[in-house]
């Protein structure tokens, strides 16, 4: 008995330490978010300090924050429902038909290094002037969400039976009817996992919008970043801008928890 | 009624071909315009038109020191950081593979690393190695360990961007296996239990090679990302000091949006994407082999 207990004691020990080493970046951003930048900069590093909510007022105030905050939100928004209407309709016809060249050829986009591609759309872009555009951010993001959302429907829609649409067809109903009415209804959870998933990805992504966008559609992370060009770093600043950009991602994730491990992870899991 | 079935007939082309249009618009093409630029040497400063020059950019490029580092730079890179993420994320999915109070906590902060924004850990990560007020040196001091430079020194600044990876990437090869170890079946652990084996022979002889698949496809999407490690990189260091941190995504970037050498960026992006489509296609022949 005694020792059934000390193995748990150890395992939890473990377990636990696990835990710190996974959140303490966390919680040192958390902290230095409340700190006055004298605290910051002070040696040894504050562990007990005052308080300060002076680097929220300053970031939503005298940055435009909320308008980046806003940018993020209307591209992710957008990329993820647009690769919803191109993927849906190609996930179900890899799923159905089999077509794993096609899968493959999709997935691609999610494999080859992003870089290959924004080079040359930063040449195309600007002759077409769509520099700083919505337009240009969008479809960029698209190349990142659509992939995503073709690789798990692909797996989900494999889970629904066939018969469900076969039947239907039988009583005279086209497979595009059946496709729209029956097997998308029963997609819930897999449209969960896929637009979850793609718009976190589409709210981190940082490469493409460092390139593609400027003052006008600047997304959060370029303005997080653009924090470390100033002479002196302001710490309290940059990290405050952190949290804030991360806090929407983690409540995604806290909501959908289940639906995020699945995305991430099947694939890997054979499915 | 005639209309419909002729669409129907053709649903396996309708359906995808949006999706179709728009990866050969935005993935396919640029890719084949790189590839065509590499051959010319145009410099997009100079307001000159782009020239043929045949394989004079790669006869350049190939040869300079700076970019063979960064090949060399980009696999240490990957190499290291997904054997440390591959053994530290199984070893802690052995670990956490059993019922235990505040399972479902574990595994939500498993995922915070995954979600969270990788620029922003970039900078949460400067702060920690700054060597004057970060915390990292102050842990060293604690312990009496000489101050370190970190990322400010081009000996230790690979190492410590390798760690930042490894903390933010071994929870997902975790998250993976664990998934995998949740799928398999009790039968032949028991059956060892019952032959007598310890508890150690059981994971090293039983469980490790049943979920080894698993393993091996986790390693693998982690090594395609990890050859494109940017965000990070570029973050934290930009590809310094010097060109110390330099990988090919990060000589890439530089040579197209700040020198605007789009002919010689070209053949970097060539090469890097020669790199990555082969370890992928490789990859997925091998998986496809042993799915039968």
């Amino acid at each position: 008995m005694n020792r059934k207990f000390l193995s748990s004691a150890i395992f939890y020990a473990v377990v636990i330490a696990m835990a710190l080493i996974v959140l303490f970046p966390f919680l040192w951003m958390l902290s230095s978010s409340f700190k006055t930048q004298v605290d910051i900069i002070s040696w040894p590093p504050k562990i007990f300090f005052t308080p300060t909510l002076q680097n929220y007022e300053k970031v939503f105030g005298e940055q435009d924050f909320l308008k980046y905050f806003l940018n993020s939100t209307i591209v992710g928004t957008a990329a993820v429902s647009l690769s919803l209407v191109l993927g849906l309709p190609a996930a179900y016809s890899i799923a159905r038909f089999t077509q794993r060249k096609l899968a493959v050829f999709i997935l691609l986009a999610r494999l080859m290094p992003g870089i290959s591609f924004l080079m040359p759309w930063y040449i195309v872009f600007s002759r077409l002037n769509l520099m700083d555009s919505y337009t240009a951010l969008i479809l960029s993001h698209m190349l990142i969400a659509l992939p995503i959302v073709v690789w798990i429907m692909s797996s989900y829609f494999l889970t629904i039976p066939p018969e469900m649409e076969e039947s239907a067809m039988v009583d005279g109903a086209t497979r595009q009817y059946a496709f729209w009415k029956i097997v998308l209804p029963l997609s819930g959870p897999g449209i969960i996992t896929a637009t979850t998933l793609s718009f976190i990805f589409s709210w981190n992504n940082f490469m493409f919008s460092q390139v593609l966008s400027m003052e006008k559609t600047k997304t959060l992370p370029i303005a997080v970043y653009n924090f470390l060009s100033y002479a002196e770093v302001d710490w309290g600043g940059v990290m405050a801008a952190a949290v804030a950009i991360m806090v929407p991602a983690i409540v995604l994730t806290m909501i959908f928890q289940k639906y995020v491990v699945k995305g991430l992870t099947m694939g890997a899991v054979k499915g | 009624m005639i209309r419909s079935s002729v669409a129907e007939r053709n649903l396996h082309l309708l359906f995808p071909l949006p999706a179709i249009i728009f990866v050969a618009m935005l993935m396919v093409f640029p890719v084949l315009y790189t590839f065509s630029l590499s051959f010319t040497n145009w410099n997009l400063t100079s307001g000159m038109p782009a020239t043929f020059v045949g394989l004079n950019s790669y006869a350049r490029v190939l040869t300079e020191p700076r970019f063979l580092n960064a090949i060399a730079r980009t696999f240490a890179f990957t190499v290291f950081a997904v054997a440390i993420e591959g053994f530290l994320g199984v070893a802690a999915a052995l670990i956490l593979n059993r019922a235990f109070v505040g399972k479902s906590l574990a595994k939500f902060l498993l995922l915070l690393p995954l979600v969270a924004t990788p620029v922003a850990i970039g900078i949460v990560f400067n702060l920690f190695y700054d060597p004057t007020i970060g915390l990292a040196n102050f842990v060293l001091q604690a312990v009496g360990l000489p101050p370190g430079l970190w990322i400010s020194s081009d000996k230790s600044v690979l190492p410590s961007l390798i760690l930042v990876d490894v903390w933010q990437w071994t929870p997902m090869i975790t998250l993976i296996v664990l998934a995998g170890l949740a799928g398999l079946s009790e039968e032949p652990v028991e059956a060892a239990r019952i032959d007598g084996a310890s508890e150690w022979q059981i994971i090293r002889w039983v469980t490790i090679p049943m979920v080894m698949p698993v393993i091996l496809t986790a390693l693998i999407l982690r090594l395609i990302d990890a050859l494109k490690t940017f965000d990070i990189i570029f973050a934290m260091t930009g590809g310094g000091p010097g060109y110390a941190s330099e990988t090919l995504n990060i000589m890439g970037f530089k040579y197209s949006f700040e020198y605007f050498r789009m002919g010689q960026s070209a053949v970097v992006l060539v090469v890097l994407f020669i790199i990555v489509f082969g370890c992928s296609m490789g990859i997925m022949k091998l998986r496809a082999a042993s799915e039968l």
